[in-house]
């Protein structure tokens, strides 16, 4: 196990988001997690990175483990210049070759001269990306990273961490609200609202009475929904 | 050379330029400009209370302006929003400072001077205060400056690299407490929020890095320092306020280029 939590609780406020859970993830495993809006993914994901100090059990990293974070949509103010550069370059400057190569990497080259509030969504989610590779993770997380992107831009987001994921055999935990994505890439589903309601194999997930409950699913809008599968899915949103 | 009263105020006006120039910069950045105003207001109060203590004016005003920074930072989020309890705390420990100092007969209080400044009357001990605070500000700041810019960016991509985004605001808190600390004798609590937002939106259209943007701010306000210093002494008008109008004059000249040179790379991209 690369990180493991066990019998996690997280409050927010007085608010409890996570309760009970033990999840984990192998080397080179990719785990998508899915659930409602607030059903605590990213409160999940923030405890992960140490970002939110869990109420009581434990999240535990094996030694040496580097993770590579990218976070749901980075607003940058308008008043704070940042050349593309300069960010990949936050907290330490890597060497120049590095930074080239984690930007081809994540498909941006040429975007160093640029300011980062005049990148176009999908863009900035790559230079996210490619700021993330600049660790050499072993564990990649994203936190809803396709938001705000339209479906080619988020296609195309997905098909680079599968390029990414290939050449550098890291294992991936992703938070999604696209159930499509979800089914076709990941090794392992973890269905998440408050608690973890079930996990496993795709298949067996979306086959689950948790899974198609929390999602309101019945099979005739399945069929609509995969039938659509290469048109919009901004109506499933309304799902939810 | 530090005998001329001029010399005197010239140093001092530099110094303070310069330690607030990237502090500045981060107040724009994370939009604090108001947290600053509020920290800077409380200083009024710190000054009452060194003269009721007979300790240093500046050892007084950097507690309370400390003090003051951490409780709104601790008290945010529960139950009001930033700026009720800023306006609330800066304007009622302005208000208790008044009343504070209006209390202590025997002394002759120039209240004018820590309202509005009195760089003119600068001393040379005042001067070691500056230039020492202005010093541990800029240190303080280009130490931290990876790690503040990161946090200010994003608190979770700090997180995930390792740095506490509480631990670089505490940092900024400070830096901010010491540059009100030395600035009050130069323009005075009531301007001190000016020397630190308007050098750095001045700068801002000029800038592609956050480097350049300190740097920059730190030019424009030593330059306001010199020129406002001067004219104060040509037209005889009170010092700290033509400090601030100069920086004032320099910000509207940079707010036109920018919307010009926004509008023709508009025009220019459809």
């Amino acid at each position: 196990m690369l990180i493991q939590t066990h019998n996690l609780f997280v409050h927010l406020g007085q608010r409890l988001v996570l309760e009970s859970i033990n999840m984990g993830v192998e080397k080179g495993e990719v785990v998508t997690i899915i659930g409602p809006n607030g059903s605590g993914k990213s409160t999940l994901l923030r405890a992960l990175i140490g970002a939110v100090k869990p109420t009581s059990g434990q999240v535990m990293r094996s030694p040496g483990v580097a993770i590579g974070y990218v976070p749901q949509r980075l607003h940058v103010d308008e008043t704070l210049p940042m050349s593309v550069r300069r960010f990949m370059s936050l907290p330490h400057r890597p060497p120049r070759a590095e930074l080239n190569a984690a930007m081809a990497a994540a498909g941006v080259s040429g975007l160093e001269q640029r300011q980062v509030m005049s990148l176009s969504g999908g863009q900035f989610q790559r230079v996210l990306l490619a700021r993330a590779l600049l660790e050499k993770p072993d564990l990649l997380l994203l936190d809803e990273a396709t938001q705000g992107l339209d479906h080619r831009g988020s296609a195309g987001f997905y098909h680079q961490i599968e390029a990414v994921r290939q050449e550098l055999g890291c294992a991936v935990i992703m938070v999604s609200h696209e159930l499509h994505v979800v089914m076709r890439r990941s090794d392992r589903v973890i269905c998440l609202n408050g608690h973890i309601c079930c996990q496993g194999l795709p298949e067996v997930v979306s086959a689950s009475p948790e899974y198609q409950s929390l999602f309101a699913l019945d099979h005739e809008e399945e069929a609509v929904y995969l039938h659509r599968n290469h048109h919009s899915f901004s109506h499933n949103e309304e799902l939810h | 050379m530090l005998d001329d009263f001029l010399v005197r105020a010239a140093l001092a006006g530099l110094g303070v330029a310069l330690a607030a120039a990237p502090l500045g910069c981060f107040i724009v950045w994370r939009r604090m400009a108001y947290f600053g105003d509020a920290t800077a207001h409380a200083a009024v109060l710190g000054v009452a209370l060194s003269l009721v203590l007979e300790t240093p004016i500046f050892a007084g005003v950097l507690v309370v302006s400390l003090t003051m920074a951490t409780l709104v930072s601790s008290l945010t989020g529960r139950g009001y929003a930033m700026d009720t309890l800023l306006g609330v705390m800066a304007h009622s420990s302005l208000a208790v400072g008044l009343v504070a100092v209006s209390f202590l007969d025997g002394i002759r209080i120039d209240l004018m001077a820590y309202l509005f400044g009195d760089i003119l009357a600068v001393g040379k001990t005042d001067l070691a205060v500056i230039w020492g605070g202005a010093a541990l500000v800029i240190a303080l700041v280009t130490y931290r400056w990876s790690g503040l810019l990161l946090a200010t960016l994003n608190p979770d991509l700090a997180h995930a690299s390792g740095i506490s985004p509480k631990r670089e605001q505490l940092i900024l808190t400070l830096a901010l407490a010491v540059v009100v600390a030395v600035a009050i004798k130069v323009v005075g609590v009531l301007l001190i929020a000016a020397m630190l937002i308007t050098p750095a939106a001045t700068a801002r259209p000029f800038c592609r890095t956050p480097e350049s943007m300190a740097i920059l701010a730190a030019i424009i306000g030593s330059s306001a320092s010199l020129i406002g210093l001067k004219s104060a002494y040509e037209f005889d008008t009170p010092t700290g306020p033509t400090i601030v109008c100069t920086v004032a004059l320099m910000f509207l000249f940079s707010s036109i280029f920018w919307r010009l040179n926004h509008h023709s790379r508009k025009k220019s991209s459809d």
